[in-house]
């Protein structure tokens, strides 16, 4: 039995939305234990990225409480938009119970034309650790180039590049590398599969198994059910609100898959199961 | 140093899509520096205190609302400019005293003028050392900057800041309705010639010293207006090194295969995208 101790991150009662009439996540109740590997599945707009977005500290939710480790990190009916992120920022690299966090972006969400090379995309995910200067110290160089041989770019060819020559895979991977630089305790991964072909896949959820049996705590938001869910070891299907969770063999079934997808709802769902019982 | 200062931070407007920020800003201070000079107040600071106003109010537009920054700043510094407009025409007298401020007169340059300059270069430059790794995760990919401590907003607030600083060291040679494009020109000539960001900041700070340099001796020579020679010359500057640019690809896809020299443009997709199966 999991104690409080083994608890990773708890979220309470989310719940938010983009304007004030409608909501996009309504009472988001959510336990993840230490080294956990889940897949957020659903639709798009179920809410996957801004769940995502509202662990990370970028959005601030319109009710309920986050918590790492057992410390809260952000409490809506109390704190200004704010607080979140410095409380988040300022206690958890000092504080040892607070986990640091990995955040891999959508690949579409940046501009991939922009004139930076690998290297200093990766050197982004630790601006805070490698100096004032412009240039990075041999050290902080020779961290990125052992984090991209870790997945399997050669550093010493891939550093230099420009990050416009850089196929679908090695964005994803670039992207990885920068959150896996900061070490982090746990990593949440908005569509890490999307627009990669077959190998690739294969590539990147290699990696995020071996990271995890390494014990890192990981969040995959996803809409891939046969490439990537049912190939998890957890699964929380999220439409608005959870629908499911658990392992793929149990989450996954037909009925749940129609209601996460908005095809049946939760009434037809109570008739049909009468309608079988009777 | 005017050249080079404007050249200098148009590299961060012009990747941040703001290209419109220079033109706007220097109509917004001419209208402090209008209203400053009426009310027998120092310029500088007139404009200053204008000019910080602007950039404060088309930053928090552009943060808040999801208005375009390109349609904020129309509004904001057209308005500014306006109002000078309407102060010059009521108090007709004044008239012919702000034509080198409009366009530009690096002759009547005063020791008080210098001074400025030297003092906004200097601040320019430290700015731009100790910032360019957060400016460059916060051009790349604002979000996760975020989520990785990097405070966004207050560094954008200042960079408009040191920006409309600038705008108003630069006012009295350049003029401020050309010198929307001594900021951007030098800035877009760099982006054609490198990838590299760290590159693109040196060329571009030397195209707009060298393009300064030239303008003012040509506008000495053949007494023209200072900012319209010098805004020529960055003009020049861009036509050249898109023709270099151009020139190079010719060359490139030249140097390559028949099979490849009949069809350029897939070549230079392969070319760009050389691990696209990966």
């Amino acid at each position: 039995m999991k104690t409080s101790n083994d608890i990773c991150l708890k979220l309470q009662d989310i719940t938010y939305g983009y304007s004030y009439h409608s909501s996009v996540l309504d009472g988001i109740n959510l336990t993840v234990p230490k080294g956990r590997m889940l897949g957020l599945l659903g639709p798009s707009g179920a809410g996957k990225s801004t769940l995502l977005k509202i662990i990370v500290g970028l959005y601030k939710p319109w009710h309920g409480s986050i918590e790492f480790n057992n410390h809260s990190m952000c409490h809506a009916s109390s704190s200004k938009e704010q607080r979140h992120n410095s409380l988040f920022q300022s206690t958890f690299r000092r504080h040892n119970d607070i986990p640091s966090i990995g955040y891999v972006p959508q690949i579409e969400s940046v501009d991939w034309t922009f004139p930076v090379t690998v290297k200093e995309v990766v050197a982004m995910g630790i601006w805070d650790q490698s100096g004032a200067t412009p240039w990075l110290a041999k050290n902080t160089s020779d961290e990125i180039d052992h984090i991209l041989d870790s997945l399997g770019l050669d550093g010493s060819l891939y550093m230099k590049r420009q990050i416009r020559e850089l196929s679908g895979g090695e964005q994803q991977r670039v992207f990885l590398a920068r959150a896996l630089i900061r070490n982090p305790h746990i990593l949440l991964l908005d569509e890490p599969t999307s627009g990669v072909d077959y190998n690739t896949r294969e590539r990147i959820l290699g990696i995020l198994t071996e990271l995890n049996t390494r014990g890192m705590t990981i969040i995959i938001a996803t809409h891939d059910i046969t490439g990537l869910a049912r190939r998890l070891p957890w699964v929380v299907c999220l439409n608005k609100n959870i629908v499911s969770e658990g392992s793929p063999a149990d989450t996954l079934t037909e009925i749940n898959l129609l209601k996460t997808y908005g095809l049946i709802d939760n009434t037809s769902i109570t008739s049909t199961t009468a309608t079988k019982e009777g | 140093m005017v050249g080079g200062v404007c050249g200098l931070i148009g590299v961060y407007i012009v990747l941040r899509g703001m290209s419109y920020i220079g033109h706007g800003m220097s109509h917004a201070v001419f209208g402090g520096a209008v209203a400053s000079y009426i009310l027998s107040f120092n310029m500088y600071i007139g404009a200053a205190l204008w000019g910080f106003i602007s950039a404060a109010i088309i930053n928090e537009i552009n943060r808040r609302n999801k208005i375009k920054a390109d349609a904020a700043i129309g509004v904001v510094t057209t308005a500014g400019f306006a109002i000078g407009i309407l102060l010059i025409s009521t108090t007709r007298s004044f008239t012919r005293d702000f034509e080198s401020l409009l366009f530009g007169n690096i002759l009547g340059i005063t020791d008080q003028d210098l001074l400025v300059i030297s003092l906004v270069s200097i601040l320019t430059i430290l700015f731009v050392f100790f910032y360019h790794k957060k400016l460059i995760f916060i051009l790349f990919d604002k979000e996760t900057s975020k989520v990785y401590g990097v405070k966004g907003d207050l560094i954008e607030l200042i960079f408009s800041l040191v920006l409309a600083t600038v705008v108003i060291a630069s006012m009295n040679a350049i003029g401020v309705t050309l010198l929307a494009a001594a900021i951007v020109a030098p800035a877009i000539s760099a982006r054609m010639l490198t990838n590299n960001f760290l590159k693109m900041v040196m060329i571009s700070t030397a195209i707009g010293i060298t393009t300064s340099f030239l303008g003012m001796y040509a506008s000495f020579y053949f007494d023209s207006a200072s900012g319209a020679t010098i805004v020529l010359y960055g003009a020049a500057a861009f036509g050249i090194s898109s023709l270099y640019a151009f020139m190079r690809r010719i060359y490139h896809t030249h140097s390559h295969g028949d099979q490849k020299h009949a069809h350029p443009h897939i070549h230079e997709q392969e070319h760009q995208h050389p691990h696209q199966n990966d």
